[in-house]
């Protein structure tokens, strides 16, 4: 432990305890604040992207109006337009909510959320390890924000960066090739840079404190998975993103200081002087996506060790296989580096680096497979418990063999040369980002919502949120992969201007409305959040009989988190274990010490 | 309620599958049977793996819906079995999906090679490409040899251009080089099942063959601008002697200077 100071010394300034904060409580629920928020903001861009394929170049219900009740003018901001949606506001629409989603929602909610208020609680630490940088690794979030603000204005208001969030050159690298992004797409990349920062930061701090910082008894296989999750990801983040950075900065040169990384020579972009070039785009490619393939395991590893953790727990059953899970996070985490090119198999990349990347994304299949079969084995004999937790992490499970399934055709090249950038990828990604890491997230909340606050989120009103938003789901992406297999490419402002996609109209509108549902379902989760938070039912310890180290502290923790420093005896998995029904119970606390062996030896002799 | 929720996981699935399964009688499906024969090969292994995920796909869903109905149908009072796993087990669904999803890495090879790797390029599309297709914003510009000439690198003065129409003999394979003259582009022929990006500073080498004479539809699949969706273009696959007559009607019109000799002006 860092220092011995006695808990509850001062009273902290309001500042010092909610803004300002270097508690990584408070730090983990200011990140969920905020990404919830910024999911609002993700889901309000992707509804706009839904209107523009249901009802192309129509005026937007509100927003349409909106815009010009803002300016004052009486006119909307595409007056020229009549309040629709343009080709480059379009653009920007798709580019813009992939980044907040990605960049804004996922990535932060997973481990600046959960893993900030998770590690140190879980491993029985009394903070993280660096808990300024911590702190700075949530501040640094919001020049990040703003920078991503900036960029929706910085080009004028119809279009921000337009070049999609994998930002692709020369699109995104001459100013000229997309003028009516102008200086938004630099600002985006600032803001890129900015994220990584704020990862990075929080990566260092999770893998210290993992390996430094755990109490006394808690060994490394006695970590719950959600440890051993937010630890790969630490080490994931850590390794790819410079890459990221590096690459990054390389564009923001090319744009700004004339440098010329991914610029071939002698093109003439948009009637602009030819480029001087001697560069290569897909060097970019590479880069990016050595980055970005990881960060799709970033992006789901913490929820795959969540849901282990819950579904455990709500089938008060150990889980099933907690070496394999642990192996097959690490093997994807090894192989989530040497797959990145089977983002690029059309790319026009050496042939025979399309049959190695082929091999080994095939090979990565396998470990979510493993993982998958545990957890419907941790399922089979459990008891479960039917509660938004359990559903949600059910769906999870569900999802998840969808979107995995979905994802070999993709792995393999000659299909892929078919389904590349069609919609498929995009059902694809939807039900692993989504389906699978989303209902995660929704479990977690409701999981460790009373850890966080003291009190239950309603049970009822979590349920009808599953319900409307598990069907609402599947409507607006199921569809998605049909719309693949019917050749519908991604990114399209209006895909009907091919007469042999007009009759896929009809099934867009259908998800669309979909999709509506679906947002509007979202406000049942923030109300539920918000309002519990004041009007919730107390909740004890321990709410559920798990056996985490964080369920031994109070609810919610002081500072320092725990009233006694704890000390680990035994895995987090024992539920029902016969130990636990010598106590009368079908859970077991990491803190419970075992029976003294003679008492025990004693008490066994004399029961028989 | 237990129940019910049960029930829901069983549901879903068997619904998904439905859909799946009418998707080809309402039109939700591929746009057309391939229409080249290596199209034919690649709609064959995408049928080879829809068998193998939806047998998976079934067999998991509903594992996942026994499971949930099984502890459904308890009474308060049963406990959870007391397993931490079984090593059989997890040898057993570690090695069998490792064997099939390597069959199905390996089995994809050669089709990928046929498509792209120049040595395995059927003879004619090995060398002697038929035209150049340069992806620009937002058009496709075909640049053709003079008929009885053959497609040099660089251009030449009496080469031939056309924009968003690309001709095509049928019956042969044909090789086309591919470039982009701006930013990066996709060649997107979805009824021959082809793609391939355009890279700015690259000249990638693609062939397809269409035993059809008829129209198909090309279309950019890569994020080029604010204008991406705008690049439709059709390829027009045409008998031989059609063919050359187009490329002759071609370099007449282009070399045509304006000098009308003995017709009067009527408009």
């Amino acid at each position: 432990m860092v220092d011995d100071h006695t808990h509850d010394h001062h009273e902290q300034s309001f500042v010092q305890k909610y803004v300002f904060s270097t508690d990584h409580k408070m730090i983990g629920i200011q990140f969920l604040f905020t990404t919830l928020f910024m999911l609002l903001v993700g889901g309000a861009l992707a509804l706009a992207v839904r209107w523009q394929l249901a009802f192309p170049w129509t005026k937007m219900p509100i927003i349409g109006d909106l815009f010009g009740l803002i300016s004052g003018s009486g006119a909307s901001i595409f007056a020229g337009e009549g309040g629709q949606i343009s080709p480059e506001f379009y653009t920007m629409l798709f580019t813009m909510h992939a980044s907040v989603m990605i960049f804004l929602v996922i990535i932060p909610i997973l481990a600046g959320a959960f893993g900030n208020f998770l590690i140190p609680l879980q491993i029985g630490a009394d903070d993280m390890a660096f808990p300024i940088l911590n702190m700075l690794s949530y501040w640094f979030m919001w020049p990040a924000i703003a920078c991503f603000g900036i960029s929706f204005f910085a080009g004028g208001v119809t279009a921000g960066p337009g070049s999609g969030w994998t930002s692709y050159p020369l699109l995104a690298d001459l100013m000229q090739a997309a003028p009516n992004s102008g200086a938004g797409q630099t600002w985006w990349l600032m803001g890129l840079t900015l994220v990584g920062v704020s990862s990075m930061m929080g990566s260092i701090n999770y893998m210290t404190t993992i390996i430094n910082m755990r109490a006394p008894g808690m060994t490394l296989f006695r970590m719950p998975l959600t440890i051993w999750s937010m630890f790969i990801t630490a080490i994931l983040q850590s390794f790819a993103l410079p890459v990221l950075t590096a690459a990054g900065f390389m564009q923001v040169t090319d744009r700004l200081l004339g440098t010329v990384f991914f610029i071939p020579s002698d093109l003439i972009v948009n009637n602009a002087e030819p480029t001087i070039g001697g560069g290569q785009p897909l060097l970019w490619q590479h880069l990016f996506w050595f980055y970005s393939h990881p960060a799709v395991y970033i992006m789901l590893l913490p929820a795959m060790g969540m849901i282990s953790d819950m579904l455990s727990c709500m089938c008060r059953k150990p889980i099933f296989g907690y070496k394999p899970m642990i192996y097959s996070m690490a093997s994807i985490a090894g192989l989530g580096f040497i797959v990145w090119g089977h983002h690029m198999f059309t790319s026009g990349m050496n042939p025979a680096l399309g049959m190695s990347f082929m091999t080994s994304t095939m090979m990565i299949a396998l470990p979510s497979a493993i993982k998958t079969f545990n957890w419907i084995g941790t399922i089979w004999g459990g008891k479960v418990q039917f509660n938004t937790v359990f559903l949600n992490c059910a769906a999870f499970v569900s999802m998840f063999i969808v979107g995995g399934l979905s994802g070999i055709f993709m792995a393999a090249v000659p299909v892929d040369i078919y389904f590349h950038d069609t919609y498929f990828i995009v059902a694809h990604f939807h039900y692993v980002l989504f389906g699978s890491t989303l209902f995660g997230v929704f479990a977690a909340i409701h999981f460790w919502f009373p850890k966080m606050f003291g009190r239950m989120m309603s049970d009822k009103i979590g349920q009808l949120h599953f319900l409307v938003t598990f069907i609402s789901f599947n409507g607006t992406f199921f569809p998605m992969h049909l719309l693949g297999i019917a050749g519908m490419p991604r990114r399209y402002a209006d895909p009907y201007l091919h007469p042999w996609l007009e009759h896929l109209k009809p099934m867009n509108q259908f998800m669309t409305y979909c999709a509506i549902i679906m947002g509007l379902a979202q406000l049942l989760l923030i109300g539920n959040f918000l309002i519990s938070i004041f009007k919730g039912k107390k909740a004890g310890r321990n709410p559920w009989g798990a056996n985490g180290l964080e369920w031994s502290a109070p609810s919610p923790p002081g500072h320092g988190n725990f009233d006694v420093p704890p000390v680990c005896y035994r895995t987090p998995y024992e539920y029902s274990s016969p130990e636990a029904e010598m106590l009368d119970q079908d859970y077991i606390l990491q803190t419970e010490p075992p029976p003294r062996q003679t008492a025990a030896e004693q008490k066994g002799s004399a029961d028989e | 309620m237990k129940k019910f929720w049960a029930l829901f996981f069983f549901f879903w699935p068997t619904l998904a599958i439905v859909v799946c399964c009418i998707a080809p009688s309402q039109n939700w499906w591929f746009p057309s049977e391939a229409m080249s024969p290596l199209g034919k090969e690649i709609d064959g292994l995408f049928y080879l793996i829809l068998v193998i995920v939806t047998i998976t796909f079934i067999g998991t869903q509903y594992a996942l819906g026994w499971v949930l109905w099984q502890s459904a149908r308890q009474d308060d009072a049963a406990k959870a079995e007391f397993s931490h796993g079984s090593h059989t087990l997890e040898l057993i669904w570690t090695i069998v999906p490792a064997f099939i999803l390597l069959f199905i890495a390996l089995y994809q090879m050669d089709v990928w090679m046929k498509f792209r790797v120049q040595a395995k390029f059927p003879d004619e599309a090995k060398n002697a490409p038929v035209v150049e297709v340069t992806a620009r914003q937002f058009e496709w510009r075909m640049r053709y040899p003079a008929p009885g000439k053959l497609l040099q690198l660089n251009p030449q003065p009496d080469d031939l251009y056309t924009v968003n129409e690309m001709h095509v003999p049928v019956g042969r394979p044909v090789r086309f080089n591919l470039r982009s003259g701006d930013v990066q582009h996709a060649f997107f022929a979805p009824q021959l099942r082809v793609k391939q990006d355009a890279v700015p500073g690259l000249m990638i080498p693609i062939w397809f063959e269409i035993p059809k004479p008829g129209k198909y539809e090309l279309l950019c699949a890569e994020l080029c601008g604010w204008g991406h969706y705008k690049m439709r273009a059709t390829i027009y696959a045409e008998p031989e002697n059609i063919y050359h007559e187009y490329l002759e009607a071609l370099q007449q019109e282009q070399n045509f200077d304006g000098v009308v000799p003995d017709t009067e002006e009527d408009e």
